[in-house]
């Protein structure tokens, strides 16, 4: 099965690298080396290293017994909360800083909406010695203040977004703007496989080692290499992405993304990209995106700060459209409940983002015999505040 | 239509062109700011069509098109006040904006209400070179449109020259690689401008992005055949509830007597 986009990178009409001028070169540029950087035995070693003294790789794939049980099913929790900065994506971060340090680059700059990957950037720029600045929305820093500290704390420079709807879009359009205007020595370090190409190939391939960790993972405790069913949330989709990459495909693993529905898929205050949008052309990318009658994009609007965003990756756009992969929504509410339950059943505390999935269990009904892997892509301790709101109401 | 053709065409060279966004500042000044630029003898217009993401612009412009969005602009809206002019524009128009907005609207049906609108040409910076061949260049020929592709310092020479090739009416040089509105290094746009001058395309050349004063006007000026404005009448436009001043205002800021540019 092939999944890496076409030359162009198209996945099927999903794609591509719909992008000003003002970016060509530097967009070329990183397409022209990423995939004979990444190849190298030298990056490979540096990136393997990383990933497992300094990530924390592989992590754990646990069985959860009790939720099991409540389930009346097997399900395993792929632990990418307990990767160093509490979520998956410090594995990108890390394979692009190596490239963008081996492409000598000076800059890094990156755009976050609940923190996380801005956290991540913060983190391992601190460590490889490069300078960053992170664009993240006004309204996400009120909601994300402990993550903001500790981006701050690493060295990073934060840049409060106020256009817009002062969430994610808006920080991504602030981050592609500022890398138009210092094109020479800055590396993009985008956040998801969202994007112009060859973002979102690379993006999904240094997140595929989630996926390849399971296949290792279920040999040794279920004797069998694919599990039937993968469960991950969207918001531009690269935790999903990692999940599900060498599972495409394979005939027998149900993939399902689990995005967020907001106050409701009909309610006006949504995320739904995939259950609401339409084709069109957002951040240099040709996906499913939430816009109006006049191609104007949508606020999107979700209880967890990293899935609000209109847009959607155009790998997913395609595994949704060529039916390789379902996508379900969830409301910020059966999200809470969802995260409240595993919390008291499993002595976990998830990530507002992955609690989407979690609750996804609520809307399959696998035998018993059947084996689920559920990603689990980030802690919750970000999250306390609404949780604790939450509980108050309870 | 071909007026954009003969004025950028012009030997003498000098042409000055101004942007501005649709609907701004109140939804009805398309007109008025159009009708304004014509009597104060501007060479054409860039009229942009506002965008709720619009990534190639800086904030000021970003301001303008969420306030148009605000006042209910929108292709619809726009084609219906063009109307009134009965597909025949007061001076040469070309429509800025981004691809989204378009494909909502439908390539096809945008390209038709454009041309008889009366509008000469498009630009839509988000669309690259690569792409535009499947999915514009037929219909642009088909009715009669320009489509203006963005150069800048870092577009390789080769890439120029095929530019070069399938322009028909002018190519916009980016004077430096940055988002509307920021002032550049004047002797980076020099050495640019300077190179593209030596270059010795077919298709004329205008300067735009960073045009703001008489220094940045007069490099256009001198190797290229004109400039385009856009956040510096914006700004103007901001505090000039009249066309006519904010323009007044915008020639003494770029240092030149209205008169030259007609």
């Amino acid at each position: 099965m092939n999944i890496h986009p076409d030359d162009r990178g198209y996945y099927g009409a999903f794609g591509g690298a719909w992008i000003p001028e003002l970016l060509q070169a530097n967009v070329s540029e990183l397409e022209g080396s990423y995939r004979s950087i990444i190849a190298s035995k030298g990056f490979q070693e540096e990136f393997r290293h990383l990933l497992k003294d300094y990530v924390g790789r592989p992590t754990p794939l646990f069985f959860a017994g009790n939720l099991s049980e409540h389930y009346g099913t097997r399900i395993y929790l792929k632990r990418e909360d307990l990767c160093h900065t509490g979520a998956h994506k410090l594995n990108n971060v890390v394979g692009q800083a190596l490239l963008a340090r081996r492409m000598g680059k000076e800059h890094i700059v990156a755009e976050t909406g609940a923190g996380q990957h801005g956290v991540a950037t913060a983190t391992v720029c601190a460590l490889l010695r490069l300078p960053c600045t992170v664009f993240m929305g006004k309204k996400d820093m009120e909601r994300q203040q402990l993550n903001v500290l500790r981006m701050r704390m690493l060295g990073a420079e934060v840049q409060e977004v106020t256009s817009g709807s002062q969430t994610l879009k808006d920080a991504t359009n602030e981050a592609i703007r500022y890398w138009i205007n210092h094109p020479l020595n800055t590396y993009y370090l985008i956040g998801s496989t969202i994007g112009p190409h060859p973002y979102p190939d690379l993006v999904a391939s240094l997140q595929s080692v989630i996926s390849r960790e399971i296949t290792t993972q279920l040999q040794e405790k279920e004797n069998k290499e694919v599990p039937d069913y993968v469960v991950a949330c969207v918001g531009g989709g690269s935790n999903a992405a990692g999940a599900f990459f060498h599972f495409i495909g394979n005939g027998v693993t149900r993939l399902i993304g689990a995005e967020a529905a907001g106050k409701g898929v009909q309610s006006g205050e949504t995320a739904a990209t995939i259950t609401l949008g339409s084709e069109g052309v957002l951040h240099g990318t040709r996906t499913l995106i939430m816009q109006d009658d006049d191609g104007q994009i949508s606020e999107a609007h979700s209880v967890s700060a990293g899935l609000d965003y209109p847009g959607i990756g155009p790998l997913h756009a395609w595994l949704s459209q060529s039916g390789k992969a379902d996508y379900m929504a969830v409301t910020d509410k059966e999200a809470l409940q969802a995260a409240l339950r595993l919390t008291r059943l499993e002595g976990i505390i998830p990530a507002l983002e992955s609690a989407h999935a979690l609750a996804i269990l609520e809307k399959i009904r696998p035998d018993k015999q059947q084996v689920l892997v559920i990603c689990l892509s980030g802690r919750g301790d970000k999250d306390m505040d609404t949780y604790q709101k939450y509980a108050d109401r309870l | 239509m071909n007026s954009l053709l003969k004025t950028v065409q012009r030997t003498s060279g000098k042409i000055l062109s101004v942007y501005y966004t649709a609907g701004f500042p109140k939804l009805e000044d398309t007109i008025s700011d159009m009708q304004a630029m014509a009597d104060k003898g501007v060479d054409f217009v860039e009229l942009g069509m506002p965008f709720s993401d619009p990534l190639a612009d800086g904030p000021v412009i970003q301001q303008a098109s969420t306030q148009a969005l605000a006042n209910g602009m929108g292709l619809k809206r726009l084609f219906e006040q063009l109307k009134q002019f009965n597909g025949t524009l007061p001076l040469p128009v070309l429509l800025m904006g981004y691809l989204n907005p378009v494909l909502q609207y439908g390539p096809e049906q945008f390209c038709r209400d454009a041309r008889q609108a009366g509008v000469a040409g498009l630009i839509l910076p988000d669309v690259p070179f690569s792409e535009y061949n499947s999915l514009l260049k037929e219909l642009m020929q088909r009715y009669g449109l320009h489509f203006v592709f963005l150069v800048t310092p870092t577009t390789p020479e080769s890439r120029i020259r095929e530019i070069d090739a399938v322009s028909t009416a002018f190519i916009y040089a980016v004077g430096a690689s940055s988002t509307t509105g920021t002032r550049t290094a004047i002797e980076e746009r020099a050495v640019f401008l300077r190179r593209l001058y030596q270059m010795k395309l077919k298709t004329p050349l205008i300067t735009g992005f960073g045009i703001n004063d008489q220094s940045s006007l007069g490099q256009a000026w001198k190797y290229t055949s004109g400039a385009i404005t856009g956040t510096a009448y914006i700004r103007l436009r901001m505090m000039h509830d009249d066309p006519h001043k904010a323009l007044d205002k915008l020639f003494q800021q770029l240092g030149i007597q209205p008169e030259k540019t007609i």
